[in-house]
């Protein structure tokens, strides 16, 4: 049969910008179908508003659309490249709902596009929670007790008819969107009425709750001769009430015995055959009963999902890929497995060790959220760790979180639960939250019985059983003690997961004792292959995790090799970008004739897909796993050096226990002088570069003291922290006093160690009313210096420059001004001898450029500059890094120059509030957003209009905006508010604005009053939906400052929100350039090609 | 927690350390051909399978006995094979089908296993090196090793004697088991070579199953006129039961034959043809079949050591091949109204996919018994889904 002969173009669509709940494994599996379509000979149109993936470089597609994700600018790439297909199931739920979009407009058919990988149909019965129900009972499968309703008046009708407690479960959403269980008629309605919200259809169902039941995922795929397989089944230790993409997960199933997966097996493919899923991947999620067994069906996903990616890197079986060509025609066994490459990709894969998944939170950024979890997914990133058993697994996993633990307790952590009296212990562990496994093992370990704990925490008691065993070794190892441990003792231990940083602190020794003792007794770390089939055939790809057994599966090598050192499970503040510049990192050192290998534990990213680099070892980023790693690269071949600068913060801090000889690139000792304070101050202060007055503290004491010499405000932080950890801005002393305390052992960040003199306080002067600016550069080892971007933010500095939006090229920078930036930032990279990237922030108040950071590796602006110039700056830098000089990189045409089309790039951040309606919708200095989308067009105000459209906010072309504005920002109100005005828009404001407005000769249609104030206030204007835009910037200082009512409530009724000034001029200026030109298209390669502006002129716009 | 350390040694003297675990037997050394197994749930199933009678089973997947054991999970009347080699053996089971613990279900049956073993550097030797003869125990090192060299495998033996039934026995038909003409049940006629459970309940959806001993002659199952005759799964090397072969010759023509595994190769060397020894057989739950007359692909449950040399049977069609190493799957002779399968239709464990096999058998004997009033039907090919 083979692939389809009658299509030629194939439009695929992304999934946007990372937002909780559909993340970069959606750029894994949107770059895995790129390359098979191209490969397979098709010409690629891909559509996504997010520049930060791999997948919207220009070398994955024919034409690469960066624009936003909205149906009328897709049905406008659709009129310009009329596309034979659309695939839309690798684009997450983004993609899907898009498709069902174009598909009821009509769009599709009057282009004569095909819908490929699935139907509308059968998206309508997967996503329609009543469809999917019926279905499901058609084909005999039982689904729990529920009823459907599309208003609230009909929703509060059914609830009897279901019975406390109930979920309420919207139709066509991701992540759990609007998903939560009442137990009382209050929560119902107030949950019901969230729910009709979230639902783009409004439609909710109302289903009998099995909270606690077991959670079953299972990964199937079919093709178009039926044929179907199940690639990874996927056990949830947490029971059903917590999100499968919130619970700790564990593949394959632990506690299913056969008869009960066959029947599961069955099911799951007479779902997929009813839903209609003809070809391509789908995840099916189960409930069974513990006390009977009784299984229900839950849901499917008629797509690749975040599960079919972790399915992929926990089998080796590369769904995406493979979906990929099943929906160009493939049958399964016509396509060979990569891996194996002698047996066909249509059989199941087998597995012969444990993989768990933990997610990881990010609560801390958001005052005002519980930490308590639910149906709906509040995680920003995830862990995966391959162990040849469960215990070894979930330890492995504890430590790849990086967030202070050495595993599941036996640290410093583990004293905030032993310190609790079992009672309250029993209490804490039955809510389920980002730490509670830590309280299951404290309470299993101090001998409460697996029973006790299971009836707790519904967690399975085999799972129980596994970790409590933890415990006992413990007890061993603490009465054998370091200098009696035997080799069969230090097998035990290692091979329970044991990381030599646990028994350390068990013993109160330090870890390179224990390390030296260990090798001492002939015990090593064993890496084994990830190959689909439990060594029944010889794998050809190099896919390799740790363990402590006989035999080391680590071939010879003979090409020289390079380590990159990735950056980790997703943070806010340490994303996709690092992971971008980790895999051009492989691209380009391949090409280069080296050996790339990639040590990362992200199951969601391109980095850890075997393909990206020549060997992946699939391991935690801690001092331990890393070493383990380069001693098997020697052991294996001429290991040329470590890259620690491409991975953001996490491969940096492990630069201190590399030998420095290692260290590729800039040395760990010069991104020391950056990071340290000292040292960072005495190096501008030579160089002459001016910075913000500042000074260090450790102390209450010493901090008034800066203060004193500084005034105030003042920007106050944690040294070695990134994303602007706990930064706070102090406008007087009671603000610096609460900020010191939030920073001691008992604040927050207790969990990373708190305030030492080693790890002091930064306090420098705020300066308020500056702009920020980016520069990312590159410098050779032979010193010449190579500005990749200078990038003007729109929000003043204050705001995060990880959350602000920023403009390339700068708009309101003058020329002197530029070229200060491009002297200090050369001086800056040649006195740190930095060899690759540096990136530098800067704060412009009144013409005079201050330097705020310096930071000399990867940054998170590269890709988007890499986009917006056409210049790899990812692939220059490794290069540069493994010595290559930029001249040489010119000759060989890989550094290209940057390209003259004239057109605007702006980047604007996307921020998760909708997912935490408890926190303020503020921008501050700590950085708090998701993802990114990018607006490229001919003038800044068009550029800008399209970086909101693909960020979720519509401005309005017509209607009322409401104004509310901090006295600093009533001047640039005035401005946009013109704007606003001459455009046909109405004004309506709070009466200290409309006053400021009124004696501008702005006319103000009505004054509103304030909250608590008789008179209809902002908030019932808003719920009513009178207002279609909402500029509101936050007066007070404190966390639940002015207007909070007023921009949760534009969150929640989706209406545009702006909340700086600087924002608001540069929105009125894009309405205005909209009002103008008709929203046009263009494709990056076309951009890129495009002459310069002065040749343009004759070009149609 | 007290371990008892164990040795693992292979007849080629590699060894491997582990801990004893389940029955400890007298001298501390049990012995077989060791195989490994891929399937992921299923274990006791396995343990339970007649056909590993004289084997020692390497389980894959790292933690067995997770589930615990139930007696509706049994394969046969008792396990049959050697002993087990797994990584990690739970402590205690989780599931509301336990009825008990693994381990005590093998010191029970007096099953030896050892644990702790690095069972994935064993699987990659005996991949290379083909399976093999082992022994494993809490014996002396050298005393292992001497057994290890003198152990025997499973080549030109005989293991059918050891697991067959004594005496013959009947399992009715299930309700809806209907024959052709929904007037008379089907009665087939199942020899036990080892023959499974979850076979039985299969057979008993189509007709009333009368179980014989393995060496019953042909004469005799004739006698019962059955509509059809069963030719079951079971041990060993089919090239030492010619005994059983002369039986099966005997049947061919008189009266339609289906055979799974060791019955499919005593079926196809009946037909002509021979068998041959695969390296490591193919022993999991996830392999890939291509049934050749609709194109479509079955993952199957596989558990053989032999295979039908394709090319000693010239008159008989292929219906069935391995995709992951074209070995033979399935035959078929339609005039001589008998046809095999090498892998397991009735799962236990394993998926359901190729369960329509036994579907064909009922056509197949209702079309032969109404073959006498028109002669047999060129295409008298019947419903896929059986
Ligand atoms: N009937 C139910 N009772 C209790 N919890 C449920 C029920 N249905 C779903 N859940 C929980 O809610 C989570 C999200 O529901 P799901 O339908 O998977 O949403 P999504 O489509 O966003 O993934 C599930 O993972 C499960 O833990
Ligand atoms: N002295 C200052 N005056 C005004 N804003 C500042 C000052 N220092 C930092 N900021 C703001 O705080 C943000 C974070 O500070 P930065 O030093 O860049 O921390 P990080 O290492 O997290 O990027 C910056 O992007 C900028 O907007
Ligand atoms: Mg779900
Ligand atoms: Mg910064």
């Amino acid at each position: 049969m083979g692939r389809r002969e009658d299509l030629d173009t194939i439009l695929v669509i992304g999934s946007g910008p990372i937002v909780i709940g559909q993340a970069c494994e959606f750029d894994y599996s949107g770059t895995q179908a790129c390359r098979v379509l191209r490969e397979e000979g098709y010409r690629v149109v891909l559509a996504n508003s997010n520049p930060a993936t791999i997948m919207t470089d220009p070398e994955f597609a024919d034409a690469t659309y960066i624009e936003p994700l909205d149906a009328e600018v897709i049905e406008r790439i659709i009129a310009r490249e009329r596309p034979d297909a659309l695939l839309p199931t690798l684009g997450g739920q983004t993609a899907l709902n898009l498709a069902m979009e174009l598909v009821a407009a009509g769009v599709l058919d009057r282009y004569g596009v095909e819908l490929i990988g699935a139907n509308a149909e059968a998206i309508a019965t997967a996503e329609d929670r009543q469809r999917f129900k019926e279905a499901m009972i058609e084909i005999g499968l039982s689904v729990p007790v529920s009823a459907t309703a599309h208003t609230l008046e009909e929703a509060m009708g059914l609830l009897d008819d279901v019975g406390l407690p109930v979920i309420i479960r919207p139709a066509y959403i991701l992540g759990g969107r609007g998903t939560g269980i009442a137990a009382t008629v209050d929560q119902f309605r107030e949950l019901a009425g969230l729910g009709l919200d979230a639902s783009p259809i409004s439609e909710i169902l109302i289903e009998r709750s099995i909270a606690g039941w077991k959670e079953f995922e299972l990964e199937v795929m079919r093709d178009k001769a039926d044929n179907c397989v199940v690639v990874c089944s996927i056990e949830n230790v947490d029971p059903m009430g917590v999100h499968t993409g919130d619970s700790i997960t564990v593949a394959p199933a632990q506690t299913l015995s056969d008869v009960e997966y066959q029947a599961m097996r069955d099911a799951s493919f007479a779902c997929m055959r009813r839903v209609g899923v003809e070809t391509g991947g789908s995840n099916v999620q189960f409930a069974l009963n513990p006390a009977n067994g009784d299984m229900v069906v839950i849901e499917m996903n008629p797509r690749v999902s975040r599960s079919s990616a972790l399915a992929s890197k926990a089998t080796g079986f590369p769904i995406a890929k493979i979906a990929a060509r099943l929906a160009v025609g493939y049958t399964l066994d016509e396509i060979t497995n990569d891996i194996t490459r002698a047996t066909p990709a249509s059989f199941e894969p087998v597995i012969d060790y444990v993989v768990t998944k933990v997610p990881r939170w990010a609560f801390e950024k958001f005052p005002g959220t519980t930490g308590v979890l639910g149906t709906q997914m509040q995680s920003v990133g995830e862990v995966m760790a391959i162990g040849r058993t469960f215990a070894e697994s979930v330890q492995k996993a504890m430590r790849s979180l990086e967030q202070g633990r050495f595993g599941l307790n036996t640290d410093p952590g583990e004293a905030v639960w032993d310190a609790l009296d079992d009672d309250a212990l029993l209490a804490r562990i039955a809510v389920p939250t980002d730490t509670r496994l830590f309280g299951v093992e404290a309470a299993l370990r101090r001998g409460l019985s697996v029973e006790q704990v299971h009836e707790w925490t519904r967690i399975d008691p085999w799972f129980l059983d596994e970790i409590q065993l933890l415990g006992l070794e413990r007890a061993d190892l603490a009465q054998i003690g370091l200098d009696a441990m035997e080799r069969a003792d230090w097998r035990r231990t290692k091979q329970l997961g044991f990381s030599d940083a646990q028994l350390a602190w068990l013993w109160s020794v330090d870890e390179e004792q224990v390390r030296v003792a260990r090798e001492a007794a002939g015990v090593f770390p064993t890496y084994k292959t990830v190959d689909t089939c439990a060594a029944e055939f010889a794998a050809e790809t190099p896919y390799y995790y740790s363990t402590w057994e006989d035999e080391d599966e680590v071939p010879a090598a003979t090409r020289p090799r390079i380590i990159i050192l990735g950056s980790g499970p997703n943070r806010i503040g340490q994303g996709i970008e690092f992971d971008y510049c980790c895999v051009h990192a492989c691209f380009a050192l391949d090409a280069a004739g080296f050996d790339t290998v990639m040590v990362n534990c992200n199951p969601e990213t391109v980095s850890t897909d075997y393909d990206t680099s020549s060997r992946l070892y699939f391991e935690p980023l801690t001092p331990e796993d890393v070493r383990n790693v380069i001693v098997a690269e020697q052991r294996s071949g001429d290991l040329v050096g470590v890259i620690v600068a491409l991975g953001g913060q996490t491969p940096l801090k492990l630069s201190g226990i590399l030998p420095p000889e290692l260290v590729l690139g800039t040395s760990a000792a010069a991104i020391d002088s950056a990071e340290d304070r000292e040292l960072w101050n005495a190096l501008c202060a030579r160089l002459e570069i001016p910075q913000p007055a500042g000074g260090v503290a450790a102390t209450i004491d010493e901090a008034l003291a800066v203060t004193r010499r500084v005034g105030y405000p003042v920007l106050v932080r944690p040294s070695y922290v990134l994303g602007g950890r706990a930064m706070q801005i102090v406008y007087e002393e009671a603000g610096l006093r609460s900020a010191m305390q939030e920073l001691t052992l008992a604040g927050s960040l207790g969990r990373e160690g708190g305030l030492s003199a080693e790890r002091p306080v930064l306090i420098d002067r705020f300066l308020e009313d500056a702009t920020e600016v980016d520069v990312d550069a590159i410098r050779d080892a032979g010193g010449e210096v190579l500005i990749g971007g200078i990038m003007e933010h729109v929000e003043e500095a204050g705001v995060h420059s990880g959350d602000s939006a920023c403009v390339l090229p700068p708009v309101h920078l003058s020329a002197e001004t530029l070229a200060v930036l491009e002297r200090y930032t050369a001086e800056l990279a040649t006195a740190l001898d930095v060899k690759g990237l540096i990136n530098v922030q800067y704060a412009v108040k009144a013409g005079q450029v201050f330097v705020l950071e310096a930071n000399p590796r990867a940054s998170r602006t590269v890709p988007f500059v890499a986009k917006a110039t056409g210049v790899p700056l990812a692939k220059v830098a490794a290069r540069v890094m493994a010595g290559a000089s930029l001249a040489t990189l010119r000759a060989e045409g890989v550094l290209k120059p940057p390209v003259r089309g004239g057109h605007v790039a702006v980047k604007e951040a996307v921020l998760p509030f909708s997912r935490f309606p408890g926190a303020d919708a503020v921008l501050g200095p700590e950085m708090r957003s998701t993802g990114e989308v990018m607006g490229i067009d001919a003038t800044f105000g068009l550029a800008f209009a399209k970086s909101q459209l693909a960020a979720g906010t519509r401005l309005p072309s017509k209607g009322t905006v409401f104004m509310s504005l901090a006295d600093r920002d009533k001047q640039m109100g005035v401005e946009a508010a013109r704007r606003f005005v001459a455009l046909g828009l109405e004004v309506v404001a709070t009466d200290g604005t409309a006053h400021a407005l009124r004696d501008a000769g702005v006319p103000v249609r009505q004054v509103i009053a304030k909250l608590g104030e008789p008179g209809t206030n902002a908030v019932q204007l808003i719920a009513t939906g009178q207002i279609d835009l909402v500029f509101n910037s936050p007066r007070g200082h404190g966390a639940r400052a002015d207007g909070g009512h007023i921009r949760e409530a534009a969150t929640l009724h989706r209406v545009p929100l702006l909340t700086t000034g600087a924002a608001g001029v540069a929105a009125a200026a894009g309405m205005a350039d909209w009002a103008e030109h008709r929203l046009s298209v263009r494709s990056l390669q076309e951009l890129h090609a495009a002459p310069a502006p002065d040749d343009q002129l004759a070009l149609p716009l | 927690m007290r371990v008892i350390p164990a040795h693992l040694v292979l007849a080629d003297g590699t060894t491997f350390e582990g801990e004893a675990a389940g029955w400890s037997p007298p001298g501390g050394v049990t012995a077989g051909e060791i195989v490994f197994n891929t399937v992921m749930t299923g274990y006791q199933e396995v343990i339970t399978d007649p056909s590993y009678a004289g084997q020692i089973i390497t389980f894959t997947y790292p933690h067995i006995g997770n589930y615990g054991v139930t007696g509706a999970d049994n394969e046969s009347r008792r396990p049959f094979c050697r002993g087990i080699v797994v990584r990690r053996l739970a402590r205690r089971p989780s599931n509301w089908r336990a009825t008990g613990s693994l381990d005590d279900f093998l010191v029970e049956h007096q099953i030896p296993a050892i644990t702790g073993i690095d069972t994935r550097r064993l699987t990659r030797h005996l991949r290379e090196r083909g399976a093999m003869p082992a022994v494993f125990g809490t014996a002396p090192l050298d005393e292992l090793q001497a057994a290890a060299a003198a152990a025997t495998g499973t080549d030109g033996m005989d293991f059918v004697r050891e697991v067959t039934t004594e005496a013959a026995f009947t399992v009715p038909a299930a309700d809806g088991a209907g024959g052709a003409d929904g007037t008379r049940r089907r009665r087939v006629v199942a020899y036990d070579y080892g023959i499974k459970s979850s076979i039985l309940t299969e057979l008993s959806r189509i007709a009333e199953v009368e179980v014989v001993p393995a060496d019953t002659p042909a004469a005799e199952v004739l006698a019962r006129q059955p509509d059809g005759v069963f030719l079951s799964n079971g041990p060993g090397d089919p090239a030492a039961l010619d005994w059983a072969v002369q039986d099966v010759r005997d049947l061919v023509d008189k009266v339609p034959i289906f055979g799974i595994c060791l019955g499919h190769q005593l079926l196809g060397t009946a037909l002509g043809g021979t068998t041959f020894k695969l390296r490591f057989g193919h022993h999991g739950g996830n392999q890939p079949i291509l049934r050749r007359d609709t194109g479509a692909v079955e993952i199957a449950s596989h558990n053989h050591n032999y295979a039908l040399d394709p090319a000693s049977l010239p008159g008989v069609e292929i219906t069935h091949v391995n995709l992951n190493d074209q070995t033979v799957g399935g035959v078929r002779d339609r005039d001589r109204w008998c046809f095999g399968v090498q892998y397991h239709p009735e799962a236990g464990p394993g998926p359901h996919d190729p369960r329509y096999l036994f579907g064909l058998f009922a056509d197949l004997m209702d079309d032969f018994s109404a073959r006498d009033e028109a002669p047999p039907i060129e295409s008298a090919e019947h419903g896929s889904d059986g």
